[in-house]
């Protein structure tokens, strides 16, 4: 490298959410521990990653320099970013140029959201995905004439705020389609700061400290004088009280019992046995009796590839039905054995999300951000 | 037990809670306790994995209120 580095510089969260969706290279840098840096990274197609914790380099960064490219981007991640600051300029002094530091660190990964517009709806509404690309998670807007209804809203609330509010919308209907166990929902904040509507599944809502509206089959909800409408189809599975929403005919939105690689997990509220059976009738006879048009949009992703252009997730349901490994199982012990089987380990903290989504604990932002750390592993399959 | 160090990181994040104990840990002789307190929130897991790296020892290690105190023993 020439004698005249660059500065250290700043990447954020979304610069870099744009680098992974353009299938750029970038070589990263994670100084975390070991541990926290195997159970959740940054992932991408373009995205080479190494792993050197912070206090491995304390007294100098050559064992990394010698593991870097001679060449191109670095970004080096922590957890919040002091480390990553501290690494990357110790890489800039010996020289290394073009260095960057990830602005937030993983937490601000973990927070990110990027929309990305799905498609438009009849009379000129429209439906954008808000992909948290750093945690797998997909929250969902619906706008119609100056109304917007915000579907399994993650609990960056600003965001949602923000995005309706440049399309001149406001927010009158959040939904959950249940009771979430990897991140805490923003439906009801979101709700109570525009005074609007709060739905849920009563069946995952036994348990709740707060009023709801609930979400049931056969209630429809309109977003627009021109009524977008939302059909709650009950899905039970992943949750006993699961419900998807069919959204202008056209799409369907199914939460976490079915996603695009994969499906969802049923014993996350400790009740694995009893649930497999409710999530194998769900996808293999209710799911299967809806027109095979429907396009799919699922509350999650699990592997970056998922991911199509734009950032957006989103399949036929006809095409699932042909690919989807996890719709390939006609028999239902066959089913059965192979979802227990399958599962992957717990989301980190995941009872304590719980009781947050039913009110019964209030944890400061702080932690709200903590435990959220880590995948989302709410599919079958997921590491 | 005795202590033959104290290093009070009380407000500093990551990574001087470990930048500071380190330094300190080198002035120790090899047998010696270090207590280490800090209020970063990822001290614990860092602090865990930094031990077992470099072949020291955590003793023992608590939590209350927010505060993380660490014991550390030389190799």
């Amino acid at each position: 490298m020439s004698a005249a580095a660059s500065p250290l510089q700043k990447m954020t969260a979304g610069e870099l959410t744009r680098r992974v969706l353009s299938k750029e290279p970038l070589f990263i840098l994670d100084v975390r521990n070991d541990s926290d840096a195997a159970d959740w990274q940054i992932e991408g197609e373009g995205i080479e990653l190494i792993n050197i914790p912070y206090f491995d380099l304390l007294e100098g960064v050559d064992a990394a320099l010698e593991r870097l490219p001679k060449d191109g981007d670095v970004l080096v991640v922590c957890a919040k970013e002091g480390s990553s600051k501290f690494v990357g300029g110790q890489l800039v002094e010996a020289g290394r140029s073009s260095v960057y530091y990830l602005e937030g660190g993983m937490k601000a990964w973990s927070e990110h959201l990027e929309p990305v517009l799905i498609g438009r709806l009849k009379d000129g509404g429209s439906l954008y995905q808000f992909v948290r690309i750093g945690k797998g998670c997909l929250s969902y807007m619906i706008i119609s004439e100056g109304e917007a209804a915000v579907i399994d809203a993650v609990r960056m609330t600003d965001v949602f705020h923000r995005f309706a509010a440049e399309q001149g919308a406001v927010i009158k209907h959040t939904l959950d389609t249940h009771l979430h166990a990897d991140h805490i929902s923003g439906g009801r904040k979101l709700a109570e700061q525009t005074g609007g509507t709060y739905w849920l599944p009563p069946k995952d809502a036994e348990e709740v400290t707060f009023d709801y509206e609930k979400l049931e089959e056969g209630n429809v909800i309109t977003v627009g004088n021109t009524s977008i409408e939302i059909q709650p189809v009950y899905s039970p599975g992943h949750t006993i009280g699961s419900t998807s929403f069919i959204v202008d005919n056209r799409y369907l939105l199914t939460g976490d019992i079915l996603f695009v690689e994969s499906i969802g997990r049923p014993d996350l509220a400790g009740k694995a046995e009893d649930w497999v059976g409710d999530l194998y009738t769900t996808l293999y006879d209710r799911y299967k009796s809806l027109p095979h048009e429907l396009i799919v949009l699922p509350a999650h992703f699990g592997k970056i590839t998922e991911l199509g252009e734009g950032g957006a997730v989103f399949a036929r349901l006809g095409d699932l039905y042909k690919h989807n490994p996890g719709l390939q199982i006609s028999a239902e012990a066959d089913f059965r054995r192979m979802v227990s089987e399958n599962l992957p380990e717990h989301p980190n903290s995941y009872q304590e999300i719980r009781q947050t989504n039913m009110g019964r604990i209030d944890p400061d932002e702080e932690r709200q951000g903590q435990m959220e750390i880590g995948p989302n592993r709410c599919a079958v399959h997921d590491k | 037990m005795e202590t033959s160090k104290k290093v009070d990181t009380t407000g500093l994040m990551c990574p001087m809670p470990i930048v500071k104990a380190k330094k300190a840990l080198d002035e120790l002789k090899s047998g010696e306790i270090m207590e280490v307190i800090s209020t970063d929130k990822g001290s614990l897991s860092d602090f865990q994995a930094w031990v077992k790296q470099t072949n020291h020892e955590l003793l023992k290690h608590s939590e209350k209120d927010g505060v993380y105190t660490f014991l550390v023993k030389k190799n």
